[in-house]
């Protein structure tokens, strides 16, 4: 899976051309590998071999989204590859894998397209132009009369033809060009073109490696006893027991709680029963929703931290024609990825393996050297497959986790969590609560908007440093852009002259991480559904309301103008049916949506019959799997809007599983039309930005088809039926 | 020891009758495509044919299929119609769930000599799939069962 130092100057030494691109936040150099520079780390992105094969590693973690395929018909495409002869190769973690604009190997924020794109298509183009001269030179002709297509150099005029394969040695020995001219888009093979995803194949027969299939000799299994509520401490559990069970090895306690080493995945279970832990009483042992709800809107009633303060919101409030105000809440929701957490690691006195799905190589890299107490260079991350990542994985804790107990036990260790776990433990997206109050004058245009918002923070658990001013600026992401952020445009579109934004930090004790959007999603609910109510209030339609407060903003006009005709928003919805309008940006692209629905008044259930989508995300590479991470995030989202609640009781979580904790299912899957408007302009995210404007067009569509409003998801039938009453 | 059939070989094992197939399946015959998921037979991750039929494995421990013929994700030929269609229709995403949702698939389909793609759809509540790619799957199912029916005709 991965290549080592050793592995690789090894080929580079066997011949062969190997360009890579050392990219940093400051920008990226194109590197000859022959050439031995001494700062190469060798973090190989495209090889090319004396048997015309063209290996690409790549750093980015693959969790479905097709970043494997993208990322290689990026380079495959400037180097005039034939497809057929690419190989991609999962990275170790490695610093020349740092994402140009996140700042670390990592696979979050929709970044893995818009950070490599550009060095991407330079390290192929550098390694085409490399094969041409090549070719020239071994022919005595000038590099233009040379042209390089699917793998092959040929020389018109004399009909001679090298295969790359064939031109690989004498290559490498040539100066790498810092700036390869690029091709014209009318040149692009692969880019734009739908390219079936590499991982397919071997998902489908079953032979994919998921962190959770990694086999290692000598293996144990290892689980842990966890504190039933928030800061419940371990008072006594029964050691002997535990280990007397038929398999168990070890018993570890670690600040987690308390794991248990077996044999098999069945004993570890076993012994963690037979531990039978007492636990003491959680920080707030009777938080629960309600408690939780209460003290989030509380939040709201509190002076917070100025986020932004443009204008003199309250004055142009106290001078509109007229205000309203809202409150919204969105609850916390769990990951829940197919895959529960785990990791196999092995720590032996000069080396630490891990091998594990996860997002984040630089934080797993940095969290298992630091446990080990071995140094990074000593400290392999093999990064498998992942089942789902959501941004989960981002957080190394079960990495930790794992590096603690097999360095206790000495012996390579597989550590899983059970679904219950999974849920339990998760870090969840946190719940936010809102109130905006928003003035419009009399000619209905929006004029002033005050906003205060409660979240846990996120930063708090992994980049304390970064919070400023009591200021989250992940909490923010939908509303607010901190200054520089790499996820430009994550700020609310309209054209408000007068804007006020303050953010309140809610104490709460669970521990929360970025999930598909981060808190774009809670904001844009917020934002999206007040503007509907606005828009009523101004007498006006949803969507004239928006584009009157766009007026400068094409991007966003473009998608809610696309959607508004795909979906047919000028004539009346079916009978009995309501339609909603969203609109959102993040992660540098725009996106629309148009939910239509019908509910049944009886039962309080809702139907979506259908969801229209419209995202300007820039240039598209693969445009298949971008329908499909558009529909992917439209459903996820449609299940926390319809039903993805974390239950809380007695200081602690009380869903647990599936049953417990649903999630949506075939029968509740509207049909689904997603278009990308041709676009030009800078490349944005895909991965994310469908989740942010379905919940709020999903409730905007619900007042549209009853009457009345819903301001807090998820829009149960039980949430649906008091709503019905109360209107 | 302990003799089960799976994927049309006999294999011997040394585990307790109470073992659950889905473990052994995976640690001890090392086919990793069966995936735990809840533990509970909520999610369909770990189903598998017992005697040609859907089985959730997570739920049922060696001696259960005591005598009866074990099909994993792996003894699906590759030629199978859902394997084909899987692929025609770029239906996986993170693909965890998917080999569960496969071999149901592959189940229903065999239940009537007439297959009904909506009726089969109709039958999937049962199955997670986090990832959203439910759309995908609907298209997976209409291919496979217009490629079953073609290989009947």
């Amino acid at each position: 899976m991965k290549v080592t130092r050793r592995e690789f100057l090894k080929s580079s030494l066997a011949g062969g051309l190997t360009v890579a691109v050392s990219a940093t936040p400051l920008g990226y150099t194109i590197v000859n590998a022959a050439e031995k520079p001494a700062s190469f780390d060798p973090n190989v992105w495209v090889r090319i071999t004396s048997d015309n094969r063209i290996t690409i590693t790549i750093g980015n973690s693959e969790m479905g989204q097709g970043v494997l395929t993208a990322q290689s018909m990026i380079i495959a495409d400037e180097l005039e590859a034939d497809w057929k002869q690419i190989r991609i190769e999962q990275g170790a973690a490695r610093d020349g894998f740092k994402s140009p604009i996140l700042g670390g190997q990592i696979t979050v924020g929709s970044g893995s397209l818009r950070g490599f794109y550009q060095p991407l298509r330079k390290a192929g183009a550098a390694a085409r132009a490399m094969l041409v001269k090549a070719a020239a030179d071994t022919w005595g002709v000038p590099e233009s009369e040379c042209k390089a297509e699917l793998g092959v150099v040929s020389h018109a005029g004399s009909k001679r033809r090298l295969t790359y394969g064939k031109l690989s040695a004498k290559a490498a020995k040539l100066p790498v060009p810092q700036d390869p001219p690029l091709k014209q888009e009318s040149e692009f093979r692969y880019i734009g073109k739908t390219m079936p995803r590499v991982d397919v194949p071997q998902k489908v027969s079953g032979k994919a490696v998921y962190g959770l299939d990694v086999d290692v000799k000598g293996m144990h299994y290892s689980v842990i006893a966890r504190p039933p509520a928030y800061g419940a401490k371990p008072l006594a559990f029964d050691r002997a027991a535990a280990e007397q069970v038929e398999g168990v090895v070890k018993v570890v306690p670690i600040p987690m709680g308390i794991a248990v080493c077996a044999s098999s995945f069945e004993a570890a279970l076993k012994g963690r029963e037979a531990l039978k832990v007492n636990w003491s009483k959680g920080a707030i042992p009777d938080m629960d929703n309600a408690s939780i709800e209460k003290s989030m809107l509380a939040d709201l009633d509190r002076p917070g931290a100025k986020v932004q303060d443009t204008g003199d919101a309250r004055k142009a409030l106290a001078a509109s024609s007229f205000n309203i105000e809202a409150t919204y809440f969105v609850p916390f929701v769990a990951h829940a990825t197919m895959e529960p957490m785990n990791c196999t690691a092995h720590v032996t006195a000069d080396r630490c393996d891990v091998w594990a799905p996860v997002q984040s190589q630089t934080a797993s890299l940095g969290i298992a050297s630091k446990i080990s107490g071995l140094p990074p260079d000593k400290v392999n991350i093999h990064t498998t497959f992942l089942g789902c990542g959501l941004g989960r994985r981002g957080k190394p804790d079960f990495v930790a986790e794992a590096v603690m107990i097999a360095k206790a036990l000495g012996k390579p260790i597989k550590h899983v969590w059970t679904r219950e776990e999974d849920i339990k433990y998760d870090s969840f997206r946190s719940a936010m609560a809102h109130r905006i109050k928003a003035g419009i004058d009399a000619g209905g245009q929006l004029t002033a908007w005050s906003h205060k918002a409660s979240s846990v923070s996120i930063l708090k658990g992994v980049r304390p440093e970064a919070i400023k001013d009591g200021i989250d600026a992940y909490c923010l992401w939908g509303l607010w852009d901190e200054p520089n952020s790499p996820h430009w445009n994550n700020r609310i579109q309209y054209e408000i002259p007068n804007l006020y934004i303050e953010f309140l930090m809610s104490d709460l004790p669970m521990p929360v991480a970025p999930w598909r959007s981060v808190q774009n999603a809670c904001n844009a609910f917020a934002i999206e559904c007040f503007m509907d109510e606005l828009a009523q209030a101004a007498g006006k339609d949803p969507l004239e309301f928006r584009l009157q407060s766009l007026m400068n903003n094409l991007r966003a006009r473009r998608v809610l103008e696309t959607v508004a005709e795909k979906a047919g928003w000028g004539k009346l919805p079916a009978k009995g049916e309501g339609r909603g309008i969203a609109q959102h940006a993040c992660f540098g692209s725009w996106m629309a949506e148009v939910v239509e629905l019908s509910v049944d008044r009886a039962s309080g259930k809702i139907k979506v019959h259908r969801v229209v989508a419209a995202v300007d995300c820039g240039p598209v590479i693969n445009p298949g799997p971008l329908v499909e991470q558009v529909e992917s995030a439209i459903i996820e989202a449609l299940s926390t809007a319809l039903m993805e609640e974390v239950r809380f009781a007695n200081g602690g979580v009380a869903s647990a599983n599936f049953r417990d904790y649903p999630i949506i299912r075939m029968s509740d899957v509207p049909e689904i039309e997603v278009y990308a408007v041709k676009s030009t302009e800078r490349m944005g995210g895909i991965g994310e930005l469908g989740v942010p404007p379905l919940a709020p067009a999903l409730a905007n569509a619900f007042f549209n088809a009853t009457g009345a409003r819903v301001r807090r998801i998820p829009l149960t039938p039980e949430r649906v039926l008091e709503a019905l009453k109360k209107a | 020891m302990l003799s089960l059939s799976v994927n049309g070989k006999k294999v011997r094992l040394d585990v307790p009758s109470d073992a659950s197939l889905l473990w052994v399946i995976r640690d001890h015959l090392k086919l990793t495509g069966t995936k735990y998921g809840c533990g509970i037979g909520e999610c369909g991750a770990c189903t598998v044919h017992v005697n040609g039929k859907a089985a959730r494995a997570c739920g049922m421990t060696v001696a259960d299929v005591k005598g009866k013929k074990v099909v994993t994700i792996e003894g699906l030929p590759a030629t199978h119609p859902v394997k084909q269609a899987w692929i025609q229709e770029q239906v996986v995403q993170c693909g965890y769930c998917q080999p569960g949702v496969m071999m149901q698939v592959a189940s229903l389909i065999s239940e009537s000599r007439k297959p009904d793609p909506e009726r089969i759809i109709e039958q999937m509540d049962n199955v997670i799939c986090r990832c959203g790619t439910h759309l995908r799957m609907k298209k997976g199912i209409r291919t496979a069962v217009r490629m079953t029916r073609g290989r009947q005709a």
